[in-house]
């Protein structure tokens, strides 16, 4: 499984913090964090601890099985996100 | 050398201020903050703008009250700097002064019949329905069948969203009761929203735009022909092009190749290319002219809409909402920057207009670096304000203020403002508006006068 974040993400970046596996990006100093909505999760890399889930002050991070319907489109949107990216891009910041 | 605490105020309690003194109590566990506000409830816009039908993002203010109310940070609500009390007072009581006073009005879009009696700016509307105790008076007029929204970024969307959702779905959420009542009346069917620039320019979320196609029972059309990108568009989509841009153009095809819905009670259509140039009527708005623009690329690099002939077509409609964007206004005796309309800083720092940085004045959100970004841009912001801040702290930069006791603001507070909103008066109020949430099954009713706030609180405090 992995966890997933839904667009009603903030930028708070309490969860890049308390990411053991700093699987959530883009990282505040990023090229591309100024521009993006919201921050995604690499599924290829989380490793399913609830950290992210506690620190998020808005609650916009589930578990991809508890995903609330009206947020079905954010498992590919958050993996989408990390194939358009280049690994360089991704380890920028 | 005695250390001394020091004292900072914020002046304005909305997400800038609520990070900044967060932010300021992690850096300096013994700073002293007060927190001004203008209105008699801390949290501005997440309160006051955040869209009524996006409760979960209204959970921030959870965590503000966390991390600034509960760790010993003073609200002192229902007072206005400027006029109740003055900068130059501030600076007598307080090491240092933070700005967090946000944009405060809105651009125009300088054409003729801007000022015609149905023709609003969208944060007018959106502080009519979030309750804003200075705009519960307005009348907003929805008694035509199309309204027109300008402008293509998230207000544009949350307002158009506010229009076209049911009576039953704005009732599950905190609107005002008197926008609620009078959006349940409204006949509009049809909302009409122009972006200047094409769709892959539109600055919505792919979130908000995702939104505006899954509402119940609301069609959304849009044109597959202004979907068609012209050159410099698409070479830029395809270069420089954001995720979000390129969701945008995603989300936008997937809307344009629904067939229309059979039943929608409203309808949402989405206009791209396309400049007003005229709001016209004989008393009221009855219609909108718009012309035709193309995109080129600016000596800058930037993309910009360009009109593309003189042909005007009209569109009829009873309501127009301009929202193309914040301005912020200046503060008396700070300087301030009218050409990007910021008080001028130098990472927070508010600088004289020599550049030199006027001793103990700061700056953060808005007001620093101008509307842009989402709510946790200003996390980021206020630890840039603050790092400078506590560096000219540590430094002894920043004398201690000739009044510094705290019983001597309370003092000239007490004297000038007697209906001072303090942290538990703010309690009772929240207490008030979240048992009458409980009791209409509701998030939160929301007591949207002035009066009704202070006498919330004043009821409290005689128990």
């Amino acid at each position: 499984m992995t966890y997933v974040i839904v667009g009603s993400c903030i930028k708070d970046d309490a969860c890049i913090e308390v990411c053991p596996v700093d699987c959530i990006h883009p990282r505040p100093g990023a090229p591309d964090f100024e521009t993006t909505e919201q921050l995604y999760i690499d599924p290829q890399v989380c490793i399913d601890c609830d950290a992210c889930v506690e620190a998020c002050p808005v609650d916009a991070i589930f578990a991809d099985f508890e995903l609330p319907e009206k947020y079905g489109y954010a498992l590919e949107l958050n993996e989408q996100f990390f194939g358009e990216q280049s690994t360089a891009e991704r380890t920028a910041a | 050398m005695t250390r001394t605490r020091p004292r900072v105020a914020i002046v304005g309690a909305g997400p800038a201020g609520a990070f900044a003194a967060a932010c300021l109590l992690r850096a300096r566990g013994d700073a002293e903050i007060d927190l001004f506000e203008r209105l008699p409830t801390p949290w501005g816009l997440l309160r006051g703008g955040v869209a009524p039908d996006h409760q979960e993002i209204k959970r921030l203010e959870d965590a503000f009250d966390r991390q600034t109310l509960k760790r010993g940070c003073r609200f002192l609500g229902n007072v206005e700097v400027g006029v109740d009390v003055s900068h130059a007072e501030l600076m007598r009581h307080y090491t240092a002064v933070i700005y967090a006073t946000g944009a405060q009005t809105d651009k125009s879009l300088g054409i003729g019949g801007e000022e015609l009696p149905g023709s609003w700016a969208a944060t007018e509307f959106v502080a009519w329905y979030n309750g804003h105790p200075d705009y519960r008076g307005l009348q907003f007029d929805l008694s035509a069948k199309r309204a027109v929204v300008i402008g293509n970024g998230n207000v544009a969307a949350d307002v158009t969203r506010m229009l076209t959702l049911s009576a039953g779905e704005l009732e599950r959420t905190d609107v005002a009761d008197h926008a609620l009542e009078a959006l349940r009346e409204s006949r509009i069917e049809e909302v009409v929203v122009l972006g200047r620039r094409g769709p892959a320019q539109a600055a919505f979320t792919s979130a908000e735009l995702r939104e505006l196609g899954h509402l119940d029972g609301v069609d959304i059309r849009v044109d597959a022909d202004e979907l068609d990108l012209d050159a410099v568009s698409r070479r830029w989509l395809a270069e420089q092009g954001t995720f979000t841009a390129r969701k945008n153009m995603e989300l936008l095809r997937e809307f344009a190749a629904r067939p229309a819905a059979a039943g929608a009670g409203r309808r949402i259509e989405l206009r791209f290319l396309r400049s007003p140039v005229q709001i016209r009527g004989t008393g009221k708005v009855e219609a909108v002219d718009v012309r035709r623009n193309e995109i080129v690329r600016a000596d800058d690099g930037s993309l910009r809409a360009r009109a593309l002939d003189e042909d005007v077509e009209t569109i009829a409609c009873g309501l127009v909402l301009r929202s193309v964007g914040y301005r912020a206004v200046p503060l008396p005796d700070v300087p301030f920057d009218d050409r990007s309309f910021v008080l001028p800083n130098e990472r927070g720092r508010v600088l004289t207009p020599d550049g030199e940085p006027l001793h103990g004045v700061y700056a953060v959100g808005w007001i620093k670096r101008g509307p842009t970004g989402i709510l946790g841009t200003n996390k980021r912001d206020a630890e840039e304000t603050v790092s400078s801040l506590a560096e000219d702290l540590k430094t002894a930069e920043l004398p201690q203020p000739p009044n510094p006791g705290r019983e001597q603001i309370d003092a000239l507070l007490a004297e000038r403002k007697p209906d001072l909103i303090t942290v538990e008066d703010w309690r009772a109020i929240n207490g008030h508006e979240l048992e009458r949430g409980r009791s209409e099954r509701r998030p939160r009713v929301k007591l949207a006068s002035r009066d009704e706030l202070l006498a919330a609180a004043a009821v409290a405090r005689k128990r």
